[in-house]
């Protein structure tokens, strides 16, 4: 996401990059971010938590008026839990041997969350772009 | 002791474990570009590019292998026609709400709030994880690029996984 913002910052579109993952995007150095310590797959908050969610909103949106240095990062002080224990197991092995790795393999066919949404793909789908490879 | 998990220290040692060879991943050391905002954002329309793998129910699903495609997801869309699929994350709390990957709600809070001018009435979507930074950079991102500068947008909130 790092590039895609570089990109759309460079045609004079002012970006801010969300994140969890601070070294990915300390790495791939976007105009501007926000790193929020929660674990992958909730880069905007806690679900159906309105208040966490919009309270991180507000704290991004001022980080996005207030940077004024490009490359960035604000840290937000949320923490996910009081003890930082699921940090542990996060990409590694657990005390059985089994792998905590959340990736599955990488098939070649649309993936759908329900099967019923692939009857229900509109002909041509004129909202998915697909670009040449 | 609080310490930031670091992802590409972890996906070393894991690629190392599985005896894959190493992740190259994408190191920018020049500044990156910068264009100050023009006007307060509570006067601008403000796009969201999110990189979870949301699509809405009518769409073609996202496949798990070099998928470089995107979604147009109109802003009114309702939640409850929202879904996510990746291939790399888990997915239960995005399912439960999307909002997590995608704040189109939370968004909506802050037009209400006058937090922000207006949402764009497009939102793009795609899957993160792309193995080609060359076809992120030399593709996907200039024709969002190119979406984004014909929708007239101010600014873009660009929300990773």
């Amino acid at each position: 996401m790092g590039l895609i913002a570089r990109e759309v910052e460079s045609r004079g579109i002012p970006t801010l990059s969300m994140s969890s993952a601070y070294s990915i995007t300390a790495a791939v150095n976007p105009p501007r971010a926000v790193y929020l310590d929660y674990p992958l797959g909730h880069t905007a908050g806690k679900p159906n938590d309105h208040e966490n969610q919009r309270s991180i909103m507000r704290d991004t949106l001022r980080a996005f008026e207030d940077i004024d240095s490009p490359g960035a990062i604000r840290t937000l002080e949320y923490e996910w839990s009081s003890d930082h224990s699921w940090k542990d197991s996060v990409m590694r092995p657990d005390k059985s041997g089994a792998s905590s790795d959340a990736r599955v393999e990488r098939y070649a066919t649309p993936q759908y969350q329900d099967s019923d949404d692939e009857t229900l793909v509109e002909e041509g789908c004129p909202t998915c772009v697909f670009l040449e490879n | 002791m609080r310490e930031f998990i670091d992802y590409i220290e972890r996906t070393r040692e894991q690629y190392d474990t599985l005896g894959y060879p190493t992740y190259q991943w994408v190191h920018n050391e020049d500044a990156p570009p910068f264009a100050p905002l023009r006007k307060p954002l509570s006067e601008s329309t403000v796009a969201l590019v999110a990189s979870g793998g949301i699509y809405r129910s009518g769409q073609i699903a996202f496949h798990y292998k070099d998928d470089i495609s995107f979604r147009i997801i109109d802003s009114a869309t309702p939640t409850d026609e929202l879904r996510v699929t990746h291939f790399a994350y888990d997915l239960t709390d995005a399912r439960i709400d999307p909002n997590v990957v995608f704040p189109i709600d939370t968004l909506k809070a802050m037009v209400q709030e006058g937090r922000i001018g207006q949402l764009a009435e497009r939102a793009y979507t795609f899957m993160g994880g792309i193995y080609s930074a060359r076809k992120v950079r030399d593709r996907l991102a200039p024709a969002l690029a190119d979406r984004l500068i014909e929708n007239e947008v101010d600014v873009a909130l660009m929300v990773p996984v």
